[in-house]
């Protein structure tokens, strides 16, 4: 038996022990889930061995000589010691490398690629040779002003203002109608893909 | 009828998923063929690649794990099929820990099996980097720095599609196929606000929602949302994959979701009126 | 020291990486890029953090022989035949870590996935009730894309692609892009809280 047949096997004895749980929860389940939790550990830190810390950190720092390399290598140590409570506080400094940087990354990104260009996108004519164009327009116009009114938390949702604050509800409930007709599609694209292997790569019945 | 709706009203889950079941396993093994049209956004990532002169280099990420394979790997192949029709040079990356393999057999199936291309001179698969954002905005300085070797363990600076690599500024078009957090979303916000360069989006159908005012913003030059996406991409690539073939599947899948959500309103009303 | 010093560290990092978008100096941008570097690596080298992690939790439960402990020995057990695979044999195709990454965990987390297809549609028979008014815009809008996106859709009504489009692109657009800019403010008020120093709990307790 090849090894491509025996792993299309594997495959299918795994992929029913997954399935078993829609009629229970059951050993066989349960035997699967413990068994891909550890795969998947160890396949994530296999790879972030070969694909980061080597070419990254241990090849440039001992092989090559780039002894400023020794920071984040020290960094990386002191993150160690979390799992010793009375030095626990030395991996914070780790951290505050992360947290900081991811921050800043979290300014700009949202700053530039979301908030100012988004702004500058909704600035759309209100008065075109195109009445379709013309309306559209109106709506996307109105229909952010309104949801952004709405999201004002400050001042009470009374009288006119509670009014527009409402329309922008009617807006927000047809982003998230759209939103789940989508994950609609999307799970049930997931099963397509897993009863397509079942019955066409394992049991042969889809040509 | 009342009768009919309190045993709807108590119908054990297990009933409502072998209706799933069914909807989804009959279409496959017969066929329905119902036609489609190919939609704007799609049209417009497959323009985007078009435009793209032929030879040059292009990013593409790979930006998934096994959990959406059905949704983005029909996309993957019909993408990877235009690029190499246009022999574009293709250089892969993933930041998720499972796309690298996947990307791997990807480009193994189509660039090395049916387009007879060279690993290295043709396409390179440099393997993931952990840092998300931070490694875009990295890749942004310089890409040998962040990817110093590739998937297989070959230096960067010895594999000739890389050479003239430098940054963002080096390739023409980022063609990003994205699960979720690390992806479009990051692409946008870090990569192409910052260098100005063009970006088409692949992307899982809960995603995609929310990636549509980046389409109309023009951040994103194209948009596949889902299997549809990658069905309609098919076509214009002129592919038959699990996208195409799975629509008959999502038809009658959907009409059954729509099925359960009137009948379940309409035990709910009924029995509402009779007090229960 | 346990507190300042990664204040400090939080406000330099933050500070460099905002600085770096506006300072187009090249030297500047070089020390930029070699600390972005730095974080690279060490979020890598949680990863070993988070397996011992893993592996302090199961050993005690193997130990003490609690239920289950069977499964928990095996769970370590893969562990570490896949990390032993990787590092010894090497992760690249045609690898016995290859093989396991192809034929159990492809299959087994795409099958997880797959799990929810059933689940959305159980949840949708019984909890998806128009009771509002709002709510009923959610239920129509919901099944006018279901339909919509399919080619079921376009088989009753041939313009209904279109028309579906047209709620992604005007209506449900207005929306998300309204998401998309409350969310924006929110995280440029939450980053600079961070920088900072306003925002703490990252740290922990003593």
């Amino acid at each position: 038996m090849s090894y491509e047949i025996l792993g299309v096997w594997v495959a299918a004895f795994f992929t029913l022990c997954i399935f078993s749980f829609l009629y229970r929860d059951n050993f066989f389940y349960k035997l699967a889930e413990h068994i891909f939790v550890g795969i998947s550990a160890g396949y994530g830190v296999a790879l972030q061995i070969e694909n980061v810390l080597k070419p990254n950190l241990l090849k440039p720092l001992f092989q090559e000589g780039k002894m400023i390399l020794i920071i984040p290598f020290i960094l990386s140590a002191l993150l160690f010691s979390r799992l010793y409570s009375k030095i626990s506080w030395l991996s914070r400094w780790a951290l505050a490398l992360l947290i900081g940087i991811f921050s800043g990354a979290a300014i700009i990104g949202f700053g530039s690629g979301d908030l100012v260009l988004q702004i500058n996108a909704n600035l759309l004519p209100l008065k075109t040779n195109s009445f379709l164009t013309t309306f559209n327009n109106f709506i996307l116009t109105f229909g952010l002003i309104t949801c952004l009114l709405y999201f004002f938390f400050s001042k009470e949702h009374k009288g006119g203002f509670g009014f527009i604050a409402r329309i922008g509800i009617y807006f927000l409930m047809i982003s998230f109608g759209a939103s789940f007709g989508y994950t609609v599609m999307s799970r049930m694209s997931l099963l397509i893909g897993r009863v397509y292997f079942i019955f066409g790569q394992w049991l042969g019945i889809i040509q | 009828m009342q009768k009919f709706f309190e045993f709807i009203s108590q119908l054990d889950r297990r009933i409502i998923f072998i209706f799933v079941a069914l909807a989804i396993i009959l279409p496959l093994i017969f066929p329905l063929n119902i036609k489609f049209t190919v939609t704007e956004p799609v049209r417009g990532f497959y323009d985007a690649i078009e435009k793209v002169p032929n030879g040059s280099k292009v990013l593409f990420a790979c930006d998934f794990e096994p959990g959406s394979l059905p949704e983005l790997y029909p996309m993957t192949y019909a993408a990877l099929e235009q690029m190499l029709k246009k022999d574009l040079k293709i250089i892969a990356l993933s930041l998720w820990p499972a796309g690298p393999p996947l990307a791997e057999k990807a480009l193994t199936d189509m660039a090395q099996n049916e387009f007879k291309k060279t690993y290295g001179v043709d396409y390179v698969n440099l393997g993931f980097k952990e840092g998300r954002e931070v490694v875009m905005v990295s890749m942004g300085s310089s890409i040998p720095n962040t990817f110093p070797q590739d998937y297989r363990g070959t230096k960067v600076s010895q594999i000739p599609i890389m050479q003239g690599v430098n940054n963002f500024k080096d390739v023409k078009l980022i063609v990003n196929i994205s699960a979720g957090y690390p992806g479009t979303k990051e692409w946008v916000q870090q990569v192409q606000a910052r260098y100005n360069i063009g970006l088409v989006s692949g992307c899982t159908a809960v995603s995609a929602p929310e990636y549509y005012p980046y389409y109309q913003s023009k951040q994103l030059l194209g948009l596949l949302g889902g299997m549809k996406g990658a069905a309609e991409y098919e076509i214009l690539v002129n592919r038959i994959g699990l996208g195409r073939r799975g629509m008959d599947a999502q038809s009658m899948a959907h009409v059954i979701i729509f099925l359960f959500i009137v009948l379940g309103n309409l035990a709910y009303l009924s029995l509402k009126k009779k007090g229960t | 020291m346990r507190k300042e010093v990664p204040l400090i560290i939080t406000f330099l990092a933050g500070t460099f990486f905002i600085a770096d978008y506006f300072i187009p100096h090249t030297g500047f941008s070089n020390i930029a890029a070699m600390v972005n570097g730095w974080a690279i690596i060490v979020i890598a080298a949680s990863y070993i953090l988070g397996v011992l992690n893993i592996l302090r939790i199961n050993y005690g439960r193997v130990a003490k022989r609690e239920k289950d402990w069977i499964l928990k020995l095996i769970l370590v057990v893969c562990m570490f035949f896949m990390l032993g695979a990787g590092i010894f044999g090497g992760i690249t195709e045609g690898t016995l870590f290859d093989w396991f990454f192809v034929n159990t965990f492809t299959p087994m987390q795409a099958t997880m996935f797959a799990l929810l297809a059933f689940f959305i549609a159980s949840a949708a028979f019984r909890a998806f009730r128009v009771r509002t008014v709002q709510a009923a815009l959610l239920a129509i809008t919901a099944v006018l894309v279901m339909i919509g996106r399919v080619p079921i859709g376009e088989s009753i009504w041939k313009d209904f692609p279109s028309f579906t489009e047209w709620i992604m692109n005007v209506p449900q657009l207005a929306g998300k892009r309204a998401i998309l800019i409350g969310a924006a403010l929110g995280a440029i008020a939450t980053g600079l809280k961070v920088i900072t120093g306003l925002e703490r709990t990252y740290m922990g307790q003593d």
